[in-house]
């Protein structure tokens, strides 16, 4: 493997990793809230890709029809919360993590109603060539995907530290009783929780569509692979959904350029290998308990 | 109150739910759906067909995965039966075309095959739409000793052959075979192939992989990839690195659009082909600029009206074309055509031989230079598809359309 070659698997890698880790950080939103892995996260990106689509075929300008998704997906993150999840919130997680599948179900279904079962493009964000770079090519796109990933994950690092609606989610995700008994609406907190992750997902399926295509059906692959990361990096952990993303990413373009038909296995058992040695994930300090 | 109103919301959920899943393709209870009433003919010169209608069943993929192709094939024979049917019908009876929907479903494809046998006793069924659905219900027609026309492209439905069973599509063999031959005429003798992990895919890289060695081409890399995936960089850049003269790329959407623009991207400029499995304008529509110049082998249908007039499918292709787009209001497609040729056959036998299974058999086995939308047929005991290589066209996009490749 030359020094070229060997560039153009990191880039590919990196590009799509920063993907992962959007997803991921979708995952760790509803988590930290609420200790619920959503997987309706997966629907949120696809939705974001095909309204997108769709806001550009009525010939709005692109950076309103990137933007608006967004908004859109996070009134769809909140109502789900709101109409599917809150009626519950007595019930085990696991009860809760089971209507996340049937919610997916239900969104998947609706968008192949709306948009059809075929695949549907978005134009670059910004036109032009591959730039060259030792040997190997960046498509722009590349660049805005890894950009769009490292500004959101700095926001919801601020977001978490430094806002008080960020501390009083993560008050809600330590002690949701203790967080109750000091004034915070536990509920309202577990609602915002879901609109930003279906924000963030929107965000990494609009930036994503330019460089592949979208369908009703991109969202349980990506989701999968986006839980992956979470887990690979210790769910929970923003820091560590960046990480796992970029790691998954690298190894499964490595693995599809060395091994093409093995390209999904070689994720998987790094996340075995992980889950063996550190179950925590890498900067994971355990599951969180519930003190309910 | 409150818990009545989250209960509302819960089970108007689990309605929504129930409404995905039927929406999404899961099991639900198979409705034939059965076509109208003959409409009146328009012309008064011809006898309007009387008497006992002859069933003619027909498996078509109407939803599920396989949609995309199953519906210009249910819209085709819908087609035909009016067509046949304003013309006097078959020999003076009405022709009844009873459409079953297989939902790309083997499962459903199998109770469609049995519900049009037992409880329709239709004389003949034309379809399925995909290879799954017709390999998994070739046994019943076996048995049932009843014709089985397929629209799908495996060499496995028609080799070994099967005495009741007959398919009207081209298999990748004489696509693979026709792109050989243009790479020879090119002199390119170094191809590295990227392919669909599905069955198209594996069965094209297969196929290519058996014919390559007596074309005098060499296979310097080849790499897969999955149906789902959203970049194919990394095993371009490793196809790139095998220096070869072209590369072949074997798929259907809109796995072949990523490959287009990406190697457009990563200026890998070496000509690239295709397979027949990109021949619609969505692959057009989804790899936009980096379609163009693309090379692959495609039926007569894509090409119609630049065909020269010496080419003798060019009436039929332009008939279809027509009476497809005044009933549709669109373009046919390349399968649509499958189901034209399978339904021309199979009325020009019940017109020779009548409905008697047996006979009805023998009379496609004997159709020979049919001409139809696919190709010209000779079928014979030993080849039940009857096709060439001569059927397909190399093709290639220029400004966003077909032309004739060089």
């Amino acid at each position: 493997m030359h020094g070229p070659e060997l560039l153009q698997y990191l880039i590919t890698g990196l590009t799509q990793g920063a993907i992962y880790a959007l997803v991921a950080a979708g995952f760790n939103l509803v988590y930290a809230a609420t200790g619920i892995i959503n997987f309706a996260q997966g629907e949120f990106v696809m939705l974001g890709g095909l309204l997108a689509v769709t806001f550009v075929a009525w010939h709005m300008p692109l950076a309103a029809a990137v933007l608006l998704p967004i908004l859109v997906v996070m009134a769809v993150g909140a109502a789900v919360h709101w109409f599917a999840i809150r009626p519950l919130r007595r019930a085990h997680v696991v009860t809760l993590i089971m209507i996340t599948i049937g919610v997916s179900v239900v969104l998947r279904g609706a968008a192949r109603l709306i948009w059809g079962a075929d695949s549907h493009p978005l134009p670059p964000f910004t036109p032009g060539d591959s730039i060259g770079l030792g040997g190997a090519t960046v498509q722009p796109q590349s660049l805005w995907i890894v950009g769009v990933t490292a500004v959101a994950g700095v926001a919801l690092a601020l977001f978490f530290r430094r806002t008080l609606m960020g501390r009083a989610m993560v008050a809600c995700a330590l002690n949701s009783r203790a967080a109750r008994l000091a004034g915070i609406r536990v509920d309202r907190m577990n609602m915002w929780a879901f609109a930003f992750a279906g924000g963030i997902g929107a965000l990494a399926g609009s930036v994503l569509t330019p460089m592949t295509f979208t369908s009703y059906d991109v969202g349980t692959l990506l989701a999968l692979k986006g839980f992956c990361a979470a887990v690979l990096g210790g769910i929970g952990n923003n820091m560590g959904a960046v990480l796992g993303g970029l790691i998954l990413g690298v190894v499964e373009s490595l693995g599809a350029g060395m091994f093409s038909g093995y390209k999904d296995a070689f994720a998987f058992v790094v996340l075995l290998l992980v889950l063996f040695l550190r179950p925590a994930g890498l900067l994971g300090v355990g599951l969180r308990r519930d003190d309910q | 109150m409150y818990w009545s109103t989250s209960r509302v919301v819960v089970v108007v959920l689990v309605c929504l739910v129930g409404v995905a899943l039927i929406a999404s393709g899961c099991p639900k209870p198979p409705a034939p759906v059965v076509t109208p009433p003959i409409p009146p003919p328009t012309q008064p010169a011809v006898t309007p067909p009387s008497g006992e209608p002859i069933k003619v069943g027909a498996i078509f993929s109407v939803t599920g995965p396989g949609a995309p192709l199953g519906t210009p094939e249910k819209e085709t024979v819908a087609l035909v039966e009016k067509m046949v049917n304003d013309s006097g019908g078959i020999n003076g009876r009405p022709l009844e075309i009873i459409v079953a929907d297989d939902q790309s479903d083997e499962n459903q494809a199998l109770a469609a095959a049995k519900r049009l046998i037992d409880r329709d006793k239709v004389v003949v069924v034309v379809g399925p739409t995909i290879s799954g659905t017709s390999l998994a219900i070739i046994k019943t027609f076996e048995d049932a000793k009843l014709p089985l026309v397929s629209c799908a492209a495996s060499i496995k439905i028609t080799q070994p052959v099967k005495e009741w069973v007959f398919s009207t599509a081209q298999p990748d063999t004489l696509a693979v075979a026709r792109l050989m031959e243009y790479l020879k005429a090119k002199k390119i003798s170094k191809i590295a192939v990227v392919f669909d992990s599905n069955a198209f895919g594996k069965s094209g890289m297969d196929v290519l992989e058996k014919q390559a060695p007596d074309s005098g081409v060499t296979i310097v890399a080849k790499e897969s990839f999955g149906s789902k995936d959203t970049t194919v960089s990394s095993q371009l850049t490793k196809l790139k690195s095998a220096k070869p003269e072209a590369v072949i790329c074997w798929g259907t959407n809109p796995g072949p659009a990523v490959v287009a623009k990406e190697m457009k991207q990563m200026k890998f400029d070496v000509p690239l082909f295709m397979s027949h499995g990109i021949a619609n304008r969505k692959f057009i529509e989804l790899a936009g600029d980096a379609a163009n110049g693309v090379v692959f082998p495609a039926g007569k249908l894509l090409v119609a009206e630049t065909l020269p007039a010496s080419e003798p499918q060019k009436q039929v292709l332009l008939d279809y074309t027509k009476a497809f787009n005044d009933k549709y209001q669109k373009g046919p497609d390349t399968f649509g055509g499958h189901a034209w040729d399978a339904m021309q056959l199979t009325v020009q036998a019940l017109k020779d031989a009548g409905t008697d299974p047996t006979k009805l058999r023998a009379a496609i086995e004997k159709t020979t230079k049919f001409v139809g939308v696919t190709g010209i047929f000779n079928l014979s005991a030993t080849d039940h598809n009857g096709l060439t290589k001569d059927s397909f066209v190399m093709v290639t996009i220029k400004d966003g359309n077909w032309v004739l490749a060089e």
